[in-house]
């Protein structure tokens, strides 16, 4: 059987000649996406900003979605948003936080449950109050900065300072423009949203640091080589990894965008582009090059690395 | 690298037998599941959004521990003052204190002596802190009590503690499976009921404090006179139920209250087959009910509860004999509610509902078909493809993948962990990463084969040189995890829970049961040639 190869061996593309390209084209895409966050803003799903949402089903075609619109304006109960999904006469319904504290929210419900009478399905049913809300959104603001510092701390003492803060920086890049991805198509920012931000945080860095691992290999076997060089060939020689790793993942992603359902949706798509389309970019085009501006040269790294073979000589047994 | 003891074999080989077989107890059906001996009876548990049910979040309100508080000090102050026989004037509530000024010539010093009494210390008599929980000041004949915060902080962690035994006790009586009431932080209760589709009922039942009194009505003058003019002191004018309120000059003092009750039962009143509610006093309710109806023959008394009058009757002969009914054209349904309220007993403070999740069935079933076919269909894409890049080595690596699954699974069910939608979306992720351990090992062997090593050689430097790559890799990846577990609360924690497993059984499968695989394939083939 012939065995599929997607790239070829011995590859040698000049990645650290793209900096020139990928750098600024990095720099623009981030401040479009700072923009779009700034002017488009995110679109927070209940979990962040509060309030009722409904799942309802209508059985059999019964659905009449002007009737349900005007049952429910009546209510005044503010901004109601009304969005039919899928065929078979679903209907969800979102009604903003209402004014008068943790009460008035719960009253929501029952206010709607009385307009759309009896014979529906309801299929799901979220209360938030503005108390909950307000802690969901700082909690998970604190955990994706908590997720960032504690990565760093890591790399810094697994590698040298240059490659934890070029992880970082690289870090940042992605979720900076994940979130832009997130305003620009108004997905659904909740706390699916930030378990696949730290998903592709933590997926990126696992594809930086192979890279990096393979950069630290090298450095220490090819002490003459020109640190420019030395960063094309890592690439090179761990880019069919890259290109095979991938491919998988993103099947197994699209299996999810596919058919895993409306619940999860916002969370698959957001984790494509996050993984699929930001995370390798950044490893191979920001990650690796941003190693130069750093100050890894061959020379700096001479004495690290004999300090560091020294442990992991001495750590090696263990891990047999 | 590629050496393994025979021993070494087995047991990498039996133990992650063991761990995929801990998931099976989770496929049986429940029937054949409560067969199993003790230690077999752990099983993956559907997360309230795969099997439908409510998810409520109660909270204790800091303000009204320090308002019952308040009121309690007030009551307190009151009695220590008269006992001490120090005439008062003015004793009353201002802001966050209780301020009462005693009449001239009284004992001040006495008074103080008295009022300092009520100030406990924090965390009962063996409390180390050294705090007390109230303030007490004087100012020449003006005495103030103030309760400290820290008081009112143990007094909040207490009143949760109590209110999750009355929660229980509620929906306990609603004959729901497997409720879990719990904790959380300090001041709020989860309550998860698989099943529960229309949690109205049960927001109704735990929205109530369901505090009972029976107090006597004043009749100096009616309720709707007292609106008008001043309620005598003592008093407080009290709504009924009906439509519209009707207005009632109720006395403060309590004849019994709600505690004295030892049972409550939903009946119908014989005469007119109305739905009531019949109850039983303790002996301490039963000899002062009885004392307090022998006094008052021919006046009315009201049954009170939360401040709302439930009904009025006029005590027509004494009651001794220490039962009674409550009617106030109830429903069965009220009847029913009021009768598991009454059983269960009053919350100490009132509780706010400050989230509510609840899944129908239907969406349920609908999400666990979704995640079986994305599953499935991954796994299946996943595997073709690895195949075909790797061939004999691919189905290697779909072995291990799908060893790794099968642990998965079993190392949640040990955990008794929940299994969420997004925890489903986690296992699919980790068979497109768990897929990235053998990818790099087989790309390190490829390349080390063609910088020129022996196939024997190349296997095991590739392995060797992948495998410090896959533990640094999948450290951060499981950072990134425990963080996500940390912060995140239902559904996410489930693929917090379900992903750090992965990102665990990942690296166990590809640190042993590939590499004895490649192993054994070695031993037995001899290659000369690396086949990948």
């Amino acid at each position: 059987m012939r065995l599929l190869r997607i790239v070829p061996d011995d590859t040698n593309f000049d990645f650290m000649r793209f900096r020139r390209i990928s750098f600024p084209i990095s720099a623009l895409l981030s401040i479009v996406a700072l923009v779009a966050f700034m002017t488009l803003g995110l679109n927070f799903g209940i979990d962040f900003k509060g309030g009722t949402l409904l799942e309802v089903r209508w059985p059999n075609n019964t659905l009449n979605i002007s009737d349900v619109r005007s049952k429910l304006e009546n209510l005044e109960l503010g901004e109601v948003q009304i969005q039919e999904i899928g065929s078979e006469g679903e209907v969800l319904i979102r009604v903003a936080q209402q004014p008068g504290g943790e009460g008035a929210q719960q009253a929501v419900v029952q206010k709607v449950r009385d307009a759309l009478g009896t014979g529906v399905e309801y299929r799901r049913v979220e209360v938030v109050g503005p108390r909950v809300s307000q802690e969901l959104l700082s909690h998970g603001i604190i955990g994706l900065m908590l997720a960032v510092v504690a990565i760093l701390i890591y790399l810094w003492f697994r590698f040298e300072w240059q490659f934890a803060l070029g992880a970082s920086i690289a870090n940042f890049h992605d979720i900076v423009l994940t979130i832009g991805f997130m305003a620009i198509f108004q997905i659904e920012f909740d706390l699916t949203s930030v378990a696949a931000l730290l998903t592709i945080l933590g997926y990126s860095l696992n594809d930086t640091i192979v890279i990096y691992d393979r950069i630290r290999e090298m450095l220490r076997r090819y002490k003459k080589m020109p640190t420019d060089e030395l960063l094309n060939q890592s690439i090179n020689s761990t880019l069919s990894r890259s290109v095979i790793t991938h491919v998988t993942v993103t099947l197994a992603l699209l299996a999810l965008v596919l058919f895993g359902g409306r619940a999860i949706h916002s969370f698959s798509v957001t984790m494509m582009f996050g993984v699929v389309l930001v995370g390798t970019y950044t490893s191979i085009f920001i990650a690796s090059p941003l190693l130069i501006y750093l100050g890894v040269t061959t020379r700096t790294m001479a004495e690290a690395a004999k300090d560091d073979e020294k442990t992991e000589k001495a750590g090696r047994p263990a891990a047999r | 690298m590629l050496y393994f003891s025979r021993w070494k074999a087995l047991s990498i080989v039996v133990f992650s037998a063991i761990v995929c077989l801990m998931a099976v107890p989770s496929l049986l059906p429940q029937s054949t599941y409560d067969r199993l001996p003790g230690f077999l009876q752990r099983k993956i548990v559907l997360g309230l959004d795969l099997q439908g049910g409510s998810y409520i979040v109660l909270q204790v309100e800091t303000a009204e521990v320090r308002k019952v508080r308040l009121e309690q000090l007030r009551d307190d102050a009151r009695r220590v003052l008269r006992d001490a026989k120090v005439g008062y004037s003015g004793l009353n509530l201002q802001g966050n204190s209780v301020q009462v000024r005693i009449r001239e010539g009284q004992d001040g010093d006495l008074a103080l002596t008295e009022l300092r009494k009520l100030a406990l210390p924090v965390g009962g008599a063996l409390g180390a802190s050294g705090q007390v929980d109230t303030d007490v000041t004087r100012d020449g004949d003006l005495f103030t009590l103030t309760p400290t915060n820290t008081g009112i902080q143990a007094r909040t962690i207490q009143a949760v503690s109590q209110s999750i035994e009355i929660v229980r006790k509620r929906i306990d009586q609603l004959g729901t499976t497997e409720p879990s009431i719990q904790r959380q932080g300090s001041d709020r209760i989860q309550v998860q009921v698989p099943g529960l589709q229309d949690p109205s009922r049960l927001k109704a039942l735990l929205g109530q404090t369901a505090k009972l009194s029976f107090r006597l009505v004043d009749t100096s003058m009616s309720g709707q006179q007292a609106l008008q003019t001043r309620p005598p002191a003592g008093t407080d004018v009290l709504y009924s139920q009906d439509q519209p309120p009707v207005p009632y000059l109720i006395e403060q003092r309590v004849l019994v209250a709600g505690e004295d009750l030892t049972d409550a039962q939903p009946g119908f009143d014989p005469n007119n087959r109305e739905p009531v509610v019949t109850f039983r006093f303790n002996s301490n309710g039963a000899r002062r009910f009885a004392e307090a109806t022998q006094q008052n023959v021919g006046r009315p008394f009201a049954i009170v509860l939360d401040n709302q009058v439930i009904s009025a009757p006029v005590i027509r002969e004494p009651i001794t004999g220490g039962s009674g009914q409550i009617s106030g054209s109830f429903t069965v349904q009220q009847a029913n509610d009021l009768a598991i309220l009454l059983r269960a007993g009053a919350l100490p403070v009132p509780l706010q509902v400050v989230e509510e999740r609840t899944v129908g069935p239907g969406l349920g079933a609908d999400s666990i078909r979704a995640g079986l076919v994305a599953s499935i269909v991954g796994a299946i894409a996943v595997a073709l493809f690895m195949i075909a890049t790797y061939g004999l080595f691919g189905i290697f690596a779909v072995l291990a993948v799908a060893v790794n699954v099968g642990m998965i699974f079993g190392v949640l069910a040990m955990l008794g962990a929940t299994l969420t939608l997004p925890g489903i979306a986690g296992v699919v992720l980790t068979v497109g990463i768990a897929v990235d351990s053998n990818v790099l090992i087989y790309e390190r062997i490829r390349e080390e084969a063609r910088a020129g090593r022996s196939a024997i050689s190349a296997i095991d430097a590739g392995f060797t040189r992948a495998l410090a790559t896959i533990l640094d890799s999948n450290i951060t990846t499981f950072i990134a995890a425990a963080v996500l577990f940390y912060i995140g609360s239902g559904p996410v924690r489930g693929f917090a829970i379900t992903f750090g497993i992965g990102i665990m059984t990942t690296v166990f499968t590809a640190f042993t049961l590939t590499r004895l695989m490649a192993s054994l394939w070695v031993r037995w083939k001899r290659p000369q040639r690396v086949p990948i």
